[in-house]
């Protein structure tokens, strides 16, 4: 379990990156919490690790009217304690204490999360759930991609291998916002065996432009758009039994496809309260 | 987790003056693990030394055809690439039998496999480099081709005349097969008013030590000397066996085990990568090192407790027992393990099954067989938690057939305190067990009407929660009978040498070792106290086969009542010695004085004399001052071995509280209690430790860990994030109580602690759970570990036909 032999490079600007990046197999170094351990068991061998931790400028979190901006190098540990998370995203702050360990939370980075996209993993979902945007600066300047479509496969995203995701942009809640987060993990820590991710406005009785992002259930964050349509009318048996046309998970060594399924509507249940709905 | 004092009163027999016996004493190695400045084998560097990793094979079964290593042997920093067939010609192979297992059969296996891989990780060729790193890159430029073969999995098909036979020679897939019957099963089945049947199954899993296995090898030629640095827990097993297989004779060989962090019963094997790398510094006259990585580890660690019981009880209507019935079959791998075996497990299944139970009738069956998977063998409380979980498993399943109350149904059943000597329907035998006390403490202990009135109000808020037990025996101090009988160079025996240094300080050398249990404290304690000098003036030596008296090590629960017996008689013996100097400096009777805390005093009113290190002065320095002829004596060395009992057993009883979740399947551990009677409470802290420790093994093997196979014998979750020990978090209060039933083998009369935890805990939370689910009307859950999905399952929440 040592790396194979790879160089490594500081990068102090983002352009510094870019630059270093395009020049040979380069992979960024944020947290580390997922790339260190792929490189100890050589799942992935670059050539070149470029360190993005001195980069000034991309640990910071602002709020304006309408977004909240949080910079690719926020670790999550950072997050749980900034109070502008917790009132103006409060979705990622019910997700951030199922992410890891302490130990993991006090070095992996929020744009580390998003890019290495495990399917598994709480905040790629939860971006959905709040229809985020992400910025990349790439060699071609800088863009923006919305959530639902910066997820493309397993482990694959909108990011090239030569750009560097610099900030993570999530609407404000209003006092509208409804928020829910569940998951079931075997152990506190572990990534999710299936969890689910809502965010929703509310009118009245009506819930508008409900999503719910399951993860843990197929090779990305996956929307469960007829579950999401029953459930704005208020009908969350219907919004469960839709789920087995929404989602499909296969197997894996935790669970079955079924009992995911299973256990997706279960969620939807306790997200649903916690979305002001009652089971019935 | 909260920690509940119950210690026992201490035992007035051993209770000599300042006697630490019965006193939770720190951990003398505390401060060194805590400071870092332990000395575990993965941290040592040697001059000149080289570092191994190996080329495993992906395939669970394979032909070897062809191995390329001059690329690898050109990489940067490698010193040799070495392959089985060269590796041969400096170690030999060896075959895991004992003469005591009938029948038992196995292949021979080589350090290095040369013409076939057995099993998915078995090492196919070594290199060797200047760093890990290096060689692991080196690893990735040995070609090997491979002709892959049937891999054989599923030890249900392995006997089939269709199945491949992995070794030919050998005839047929069965490694080993025990048949018993005891009393009239026909008979107890006929009388019974209810048979319960049902199938068992126990998942195959591992023991996950902190540190893996580590060893560095030192073969220095100008000397004819090996010096192995090894975490194991049987330093001088292993010296016999590095000289045996590398023709040298044993006073060639020394063996250092310092540290070890953390064995389970993983370190007392012999495990081929670890031959491989003695193997090495023989042929390439150099210090080699290997330490196994996480992957390496779930590859090649012993697994254990892949066994299917079919297991069978007759009731009658007032909950009387009257016969037992089990068929054991479990898949070891393609090897059985040198030289403790892999027949060990089932056969301790035959002799445990019903133990704890006056019901003699019993008719059992166990086949061991071979297979295409990482080899199995003794992992902590070998075979206990299984026949523990089967025999409790089908006391409860009967319970609630007849309508008894669980605990009823034991106090009607379990052999009765004052029933001693005894034994068990396989014909072990009992000196002294006090299940009943045990059930009553625990009883009190856990409130136990007050939860089932819990459980009831609970019930109809929709809330199940459920209460399970399980009372256990445990095998622990073992003598002769074990492997020593059966020709394995294992020793039952033990010995303690204790010297008075030259400042009246206390040295003692031990044969037990230290890994992380704390048996450099329970000597230290025994030692301190027979001799009598303050425990800081106590200082334990051990695992070293120079210095260390020829001993077993540390496994078997062993270490505390068999190094500490030898500890208890060694301090007595050399007291008398240092008497006997006292009187002749004093010109008083030996029989008139004593040692305590650190001075030679008045064995009446305790009078101060001459401090020992007085004492000290006068023997080494001035002897001339002595009288005539009178020699000081200021060494005494004392062995033991249990010989009045095949094992020292233990017994007691644990209880498990929890809630499982209807809708999702998933369990949370509420509370656990264990009562057990280790005999004689050396420390109660350590002892606590042990059980809650074991406990939590045994939590693991019930609801988390599994060594997942695909059907062609591929390992699928062999990584820490997949396969998943348990944690604290999920972990409920663990309270400890104690009976204490001295064994009169020995003075001490402390039996074993260290797998009590492990052996009940599995069935206990079994229990737990089918009594949550049973007004649910759930089929009764027997099949390890209970995930969501097979509890789903058994509520009928998915279908069964679907995999979980
Ligand atoms: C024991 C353990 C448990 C864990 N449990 C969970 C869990 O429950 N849930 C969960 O979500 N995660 C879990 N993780 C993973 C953790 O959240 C990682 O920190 C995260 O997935 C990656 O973030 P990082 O900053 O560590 O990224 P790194 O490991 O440094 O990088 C990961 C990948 O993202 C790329 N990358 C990083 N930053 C950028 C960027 N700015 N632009 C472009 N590419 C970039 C890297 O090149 C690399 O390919 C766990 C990790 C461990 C070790």
């Amino acid at each position: 379990m040592k790396p194979a032999p790879f160089a490594y490079a500081k990068a102090r600007s983002v352009a510094a990156a870019i630059e270093l990046l395009a020049s040979n197999d380069a992979r960024l170094l944020a947290g580390g919490q997922s790339l260190i351990a792929t490189l100890n068991m050589r799942l992935s061998q670059p050539a070149l690790l470029v360190d993005i931790n001195g980069i000034a400028g991309l640990d910071r979190i602002a709020l304006t009217n309408a977004h909240i901006e949080i910079g690719t190098l926020v670790r999550y540990a950072q997050a749980e304690r900034s109070p502008e998370i917790a009132r103006a995203a409060p979705l990622i702050a019910l997700a951030l204490p199922h992410i890891g360990h302490t130990a993991i939370r006090n070095r992996g980075t929020l744009g580390g999360s998003l890019a290495f996209a495990d399917p598994a993993a709480e905040l790629p979902a939860c971006m959905i759930a709040l229809g985020a945007e992400i910025e990349i600066v790439g060699p071609q300047g800088q863009r923006a991609v919305k959530a639902d479509e910066f997820f493309k496969d397993l482990f694959e995203t909108a990011l090239t291998a030569r750009d560097v995701l610099t900030a993570i942009r999530v609407p404000v809640a209003s006092g509208a916002t409804r928020v829910g987060f569940a998951e079931f993990a075997r152990r506190h820590g572990d990534y999710a065996m299936v969890g689910l991710a809502a965010c929703a406005q509310a009118d009245g009785t009506r819930l508008n432009d409900l999503r719910l992002a399951y993860f843990g259930v197929g090779a990305t964050p996956v929307r469960a758009r007829k579950a999401e349509a029953a459930l704005a009318e208020g009908d969350v048996e219907a919004g469960v039994s839709a789920l087995a046309g929404d989602l499909d998970p296969p197997d894996d060594v935790q669970a079955s496809g079924a009992v995911k399924t299973h256990l997706a509507g279960v969620l939807l249940r306790r997200v649903a309260r916690q979305l002001g709905r009652a089971a019935s | 987790m909260r920690i509940t004092d119950d210690s026992p009163p201490i035992v007035s027999a051993l209770d000599r003056p300042n006697s630490y016996i019965g006193r939770s004493v720190p951990r003398p190695n505390l401060a060194r693990l805590t400071q870092g400045r332990a000395q575990f084998v993965s941290d040592l560097t040697l001059p000149r030394m080289a570092h191994v990793a190996f080329v495993r094979s992906p395939h669970a079964h394979a032909r070897i055809v062809a191995i390329a290593t001059a690329a690898a042997a050109k990489a940067p920093g490698v010193v040799a690439v070495v392959t089985g067939a060269k590796l041969a010609k400096v170690i030999t192979p060896w075959v895991g039998v004992l003469t005591h297992l009938k029948g038992i059969k196995s292949a021979p296996q080589y350090a290095i496999a040369i013409e076939r891989a057995c099993w998915q990780g078995e090492a196919v060729c070594a290199v060797v480099a200047r760093s890990r790193a290096e060689a692991e890159d080196a690893c990735e430029l040995v070609e090997v081709s491979y002709e892959a073969l049937p891999a054989v999995a599923d030890p249900e098909t392995a006997l089939e005349s269709g199945t491949p036979v992995i070794h030919p020679e050998l005839g047929d897939n069965l490694t080993f097969e025990r048949v018993h019957v005891g009393g009239d099963p026909d008979k107890g089945f006929r009388d019974a008013d209810a048979v319960i049947e049902t199938t068992f199954h126990f998942g195959r899993h591992t023991g996950v030590t902190n540190e893996p296995r580590a060893i560095l090898a030192d073969w220095n030629e100008g000397e004819g000397r090996l010096t192995v640095y090894q975490g194991t827990q049987a330093p001088h097993m292993m010296q016999n066996l590095f000289a045996k297989h590398l023709a040298l004779e044993e006073h060639q060989v020394r063996v250092l085990t310092k540290d070890v962090g953390g064995s389970f019963g993983i370190k007392v094997h012999t495990y081929a990568d670890e031959m491989a790398t003695v193997a090495l510094s023989k042929l390439l006259k150099r210090p080699i090192k290997f330490v196994a990585d996480r992957i390496e580890s779930f590859v090649t660690d012993i697994h254990a407790r892949d066994h299917r019981v079919k297991a069978k009880i007759g009731v009658k209507n007032d909950g009387t027992i009257t016969a037992w019935e089990i068929d054991d079959l479990t898949g070891i791998g393609p090897y059985s393990v040198y030289p403790r075996t892999s027949g060990i497990e089932a056969n301790q299944i035959v002799n445990l099954t019903g133990g704890p139970y006056t019901c003699p009738n019993y008719r059992a069956r166990a086949r061991v067989v071979f297979q295409n998977k990482n080899v199995m063998c003794q992992y902590r409380a070998v075979g206990h938690p299984i026949a523990t979980a089967v025999t409790e498993g089908l006391v409860e399943l009967a319970a609630a057939k007849i309508g008894m109350d669980p605990l009823e149904m034991r106090r009607r059943n379990l052999i009765p305190d004052d029933a001693y000597p005894s034994s068990g329907p396989s014909g072990i035998k009992f000196e002294a067990l006090s299940h009943h006390e045990s059930l009553a403490h625990l009883d009190a202990m856990m409130d136990y009407a007050g939860l089932r009135a819990e459980q009831k109000r609970l019930r109809a808020q929709g809330i199940y929660r459920g209460i399970g037990f399980a009372s256990f025996i445990e095998v622990t101090n073992p003598s002769a009978a074990f492997y020593g009988i059966g020709g394995a160079k294992i020793s039952a025996q033990d010995g303690v040498t204790m010297r008075l240094d030259a400042q009246g300080a206390l040295i003692c050398h031990t044969g037990v070792t230290e890994q992380g249990q704390g048996a450099e404290a329970v000597i230290a304690q025994v030692a301190a106290s027979s001799f009598g000098v303050p425990i800081e003036r106590v200082r334990v030596i051990t695992g070293d086969t120079d210095s260390t008296p020829y001993g077993g090590g540390t496994w078997a629960s062993r270490a505390a009542g068999i190094g500490g017996e030898a500890a208890w008689q060694a301090g007595k013996a050399l007291r008398a010695n240092v008497l006997a100097c006292a009187a002749s400096i004093l010109q008083a009777k030996p029989e008139h004085l004593d040692i305590r805390d650190g001075a030679v005093v008045d064995r009446d009113g305790g009078n101060e004399r001459l401090p020992l290190h007085e004492l000290a002065r006068i023997a080494y320095f001035r002897p001339d001052t002595l009288p005539p002829g009178f020699q000081a004596e200021l060494v005494a060395t004392r062995h033991y071995v249990p010989r009045a009992w095949p094992f020292a057993f233990t017994n007691g009883v644990q209880a498990s509280y929890v809630e499982v979740d209807r809708d999702s399947g998933f369990v949370k551990l509420l509370r656990h209690w264990c009562v057990e009677d280790c005999g004689t409470v050396i420390n109660p802290q350590l002892v606590d430790e042990q059980i809650r420790g074991g406990v939590v093994q045994g939590i693991g093997a019930a609801l988390f860990e599994h060594c997942i196979y695909d059907a062609r014998g591929q390992l699928l979750n062999g990584n820490m994030a997949d396969y998943l020990v348990p944690m604290a978090a999920e972990m409920p209060d663990i309270e400890v109580g104690h009976v204490v039933t001295p064994t009169a083998d020995s003075e001490l009369g402390a039996k074993g602690a260290g797998e009590a935890g492990t052996a009940g805990a599995p069935g206990a939370v079994m229990n737990a759970i089918n009594d949550a689910l049973r007004p649910l009307g759930a089929k009764p859950l027997t099949a390890m570990p209970f995930t969501p999905g097979r509890i789903l399952q058994a509520l009928g929440r998915i279908s069964e036909s679907t995999p979980t």
